[in-house]
């Protein structure tokens, strides 16, 4: 699309050449941020050179936190303090958690979402996310010494609603203007270009620190779906290394890990990652173990590690095995394997993987950082800095949406895999005579049973007028936007009478909790509230001015001249109060008229462009 | 500002193909691609609020259009709601007989389908009847002029009775798989 070039008097350079888009990892152990730099993406570092950012954060009382390396290393004495795999819990109510009776933190349920008691009040994880997600950003933003356009940040494919909606509110929380959710295994699919290759099936094997995540994608007509997913949430890169400790101490003859001081049981746990990481190149290292006062040396053969971690790896294998059984696949079937995850580095499981598939995996990329880089390609194009503009990703539901109905079953409304944006609507009655209001609740799952799918939200529909049971029509709409968020409304079709609800699954933050949590503040926005917000209706204010003043140049002429004044009124109103006013309300009412003045314009360019793409098939058909 | 295309066309004008049962189906996943090439949000995520909502709506449009068209029956269903014969409407429950004899009879081998092997012989007999309906209603549709719609109609509900069925079949599959 051809872009007018107009930059704002004092801003510098023309902004539009300089749209900065990101994407994010948001990891359970690790975190980056990556962009397209000079044409290609690159992870971004820190001040220090670091690409990769622990996804830790430390409360240390008085609004001070650490992030990152800092946390990690204050952990071992700050446990309580320190919220580390705070993804593990985004959505997630306190009932929903296995095994937390072994994590240091002291759990509570706060409006529907699990919370964790810090020495600063309790802390969501959608709370310990935005941290995590706002020291990207200003990462990002001192690189590259501008504003953000925007961020593509990564979920693993079977996240559901709740996770998603929670990842979405961390991002809102961090200041950072979600273009996109996308799938983790799609983004590494993107990474290596596979959206423009060979149609047919993919697998991207994902071993991380903590956790293990297969996925099956199947590409068609520029369509990524994904076919199955499966793994194991508490086994990773951490396994190994506690593995190989073990065998260490049992080598030298000492104690077993449980039995040993705190201080050296974390020693032999990171010599055994060192030489874990070691051995991935070199075919024999020396352990060296400081135990009991003395230093023992240990020889370590691959093959001795590759044997005491030997169970971990064919544990992935098999599941891996039952992904592709799922799907009703073959593995001569899956025509490449994406490996992602620093634990993919190790040669046994690159070999176990070419001999199950037949063909060696893709390695070409950092397994840590692919990911991060498939989400940047991705927000590169959807900031329009592609050059092609050719890469569209068309997202399926991971699970499938429905309703409660008599007797606790489930009324699927949109199917798994379904192609989103989607929306459906189905109609249903009322069971008793007389019947004024309907509850409405909306599940997610494959079961049949309401208890068996994960309960997304309820609300209900009051002031039906009263008539004989079964009488009344009233139509229940799905929605779901292309980042896979739902949202459910209600309408009796006699009366007119509405009810509606954007799925904040059970928890919900409002937009009034989120604004508060702002306040609040974070460690990262040291800078002056008042300002950021400003800064963000001004940033917002130029995106709309040059979108519509793009949309005048290429379309202008569908409208009459009366028309094209009134929307170069708007304009100019919106780019004075966007320069001369103070407070971002005024400005975010501007940038609103404009809108709403742009409505049939909008509507009317998009008719020429779905003629234009009809007309255009039918000329090459000829 | 001119006329063109809107939300409320019908699918198959959406999509620029004939109003009949036949499809191709290389041209339905072509113009799929090309129309959410155009409409999809991720084509206006640099737009105006305005644009991205139009943009939801249509893409959204599309996608109905498409799952609809792409599957036979859905297809032939449409069908008949824009010839005023709905394949819901009450007064059309009733199915023949013969029909419902055959049903019955499918069922109880389900029921009593020893092994794999029976319940996959069972899967490929209801395939076979399956087909067979898809080349009645392609008969009808598309050979027969005038259409009787409440035929049509007949031989759709009779098909729906068809897909339930290959579900549960597939279930059982799957269970003997487990």
């Amino acid at each position: 699309m051809a872009l007018l070039q107009i930059s704002e008097p004092g801003q510098g350079p023309d902004p539009h050449q300089s749209r900065h888009a990101i994407g994010i990892d948001l990891g359970t152990t690790h975190s980056l941020v990556a962009a397209i730099r000079h044409g290609i993406p690159e992870c971004l570092p820190d001040a220090q050179g670091r690409v990769i950012l622990p996804s830790a954060v430390r409360y240390m009382g008085g609004g001070r936190r650490e992030i990152g390396d800092a946390a990690l290393a204050s952990q071992p004495d700050d446990a309580e303090n320190t919220v580390v795999s705070a993804k593990r819990f985004m959505g997630r109510m306190l009932a929903d958690l296995r095994g937390h009776g072994k994590l240091p933190y002291r759990f509570t349920d706060v409006s529907g979402m699990v919370g964790i008691a810090t020495r600063e009040g309790v802390k969501t994880p959608v709370e310990v996310s935005a941290e995590i997600l706002a020291t990207l950003r200003q990462r990002a933003e001192d690189t590259f010494d501008d504003d953000l356009y925007g961020a593509v940040i990564t979920v693993p494919a079977y996240f559901d609603d709740a996770q998603r909606q929670a990842t979405k509110d961390a991002a809102k929380l961090a200041g950072l203007n979600v273009l996109r959710l996308i799938n983790e295994p799609t983004a590494a699919a993107i990474a290596y270009g596979l959206d423009q290759g060979v149609e047919g099936l993919y697998a991207v094997y994902d071993l991380g620190g903590g956790t293990f995540d297969i996925s099956l994608l199947r590409l068609a007509r520029g369509v990524f779906e994904v076919v199955a997913t499966g793994g194991d949430s508490a086994l990773g890169g951490d396994d190994y290394d506690q593995r190989l400790a073990a065998w260490l101490l049992e080598r030298a003859g000492l104690p077993v890990l449980e039995a040993l001081a705190p201080r050296e049981r974390r020693h032999v746990q990171t010599e055994a990652r060192r030489v874990k990481e070691r051995l991935s190149d070199a075919g024999q290292v020396t352990a060296r173990v400081d135990v009991g006062g003395r230093v023992h040396e240990i020889e370590v053969a691959r093959a001795d590690f590759e044997a005491a971690t030997a169970e971990l790896t064919a544990t992935t294998l098999r599941l891996l095995k039952r992904v592709l059984r799922d799907a009703k696949v073959g593995a001569d079937e899956v025509q490449g394997v994406v490996m992602v995850g620093g634990s993919t580095r190790m040669p046994v499981v690159r070999a176990e993987i070419a001999g199950l598939f037949g063909r060696p995996p893709l390695t070409d990329l950092n397994p840590d950082e692919v990911v991060a880089l498939g989400a940047a390609i991705q927000a590169n194009a959807l900031a329009g800095n592609a050059a092609s503009g050719e890469l569209l990703l068309l997202d399926v539901t991971p699970l499938s949406l429905g309703l409660e109905t008599m007797g606790g079953l489930v009324e699927r409304i949109i199917e798994r895999n379904t192609t989103i944006p989607a929306a459906k609507a189905q109609d249903f009655t009322t069971f008793k005579d007389g019947q004024t209001a309907m509850a409405v609740h909306v599940v997610q799952g494959e079961r049949e049973l309401v208890a068996d799918c994960r309960s997304l939200a309820r609300f209900e529909l009051r002031g039906i007028p009263p008539m004989v049971a079964g009488a009344a029509r009233i139509r229940v709409t799905f929605q779901v936007d292309a980042d896979g968020l739902l949202s459910v409304s209600a309408r009796e079709l006699g009366s007119g009478v509405e009810a509606s609800i954007v799925v904040k699954p059970s928890y919900g933050l409002s937009d009034e909790q989120v604004a508060s949590m702002l306040k609040e503040g974070f460690a990262t926005a040291e800078e002056d509230m008042a300002r950021r917000s400003l800064r963000e209706a001004q940033v917002e204010a130029e995106r709309m001015i040059l979108a519509t003043e793009s949309a005048l140049a290429a379309d202008g002429d569908l409208l009459e001249p009366g028309e094209r004044e009134a929307i170069e009124a708007l304009l100019a109103r919106t780019r004075t109060t966007a320069a001369e006013a103070g407070a971002p309300r005024t400005i975010e009412d501007a940038v609103e008229a404009l809108a709403a003045g742009t409505e049939s314009f909008a509507a009317a360019r998009m008719n020429r462009g779905i003629r234009a793409a009809l007309a255009g098939r039918n000329v090459n058909e000829l | 500002m001119d006329e063109g295309l809107t939300l409320a066309a019908s699918d198959f004008a959406l999509f620029g193909l004939p109003e009949r049962f036949a499809l191709d189906v290389d041209a339905l996943d072509t113009k799929w691609k090309s129309l959410q090439a155009a409409a999809h949000p991720d084509r206006h995520a640099t737009e105006t609020a305005a644009a991205q909502r139009v943009a939801m709506q249509w893409a959204v449009r599309i996608n109905e259009a498409y799952r609809r068209l792409k599957n036979p029956l859905a297809r032939a269903a449409y069908l008949c709601h824009l010839h005023g014969s709905d394949v819901g409407a009450e007064d059309n429950t009733a199915m023949p007989a013969a029909f419902l004899m055959q049903q019955m009879h499918w069922r109880e081998s389900l029921a009593e389908a020893p092994d794999l092997a029976a319940v996959d012989a069972l899967a490929d007999e209801v395939s076979a009847s399956r087909r067979e309906t898809l080349g009645t209603l392609a008969r009808q549709i598309d050979e027969t002029d005038p259409v009787d719609w409440r035929a049509v109609a007949a031989t759709v509900r009779g098909l729906m009775f068809v897909d339930r069925f290959l579900a549960d079949v597939d279930r059982r599959i799957e269970a003997l798989h487990d």
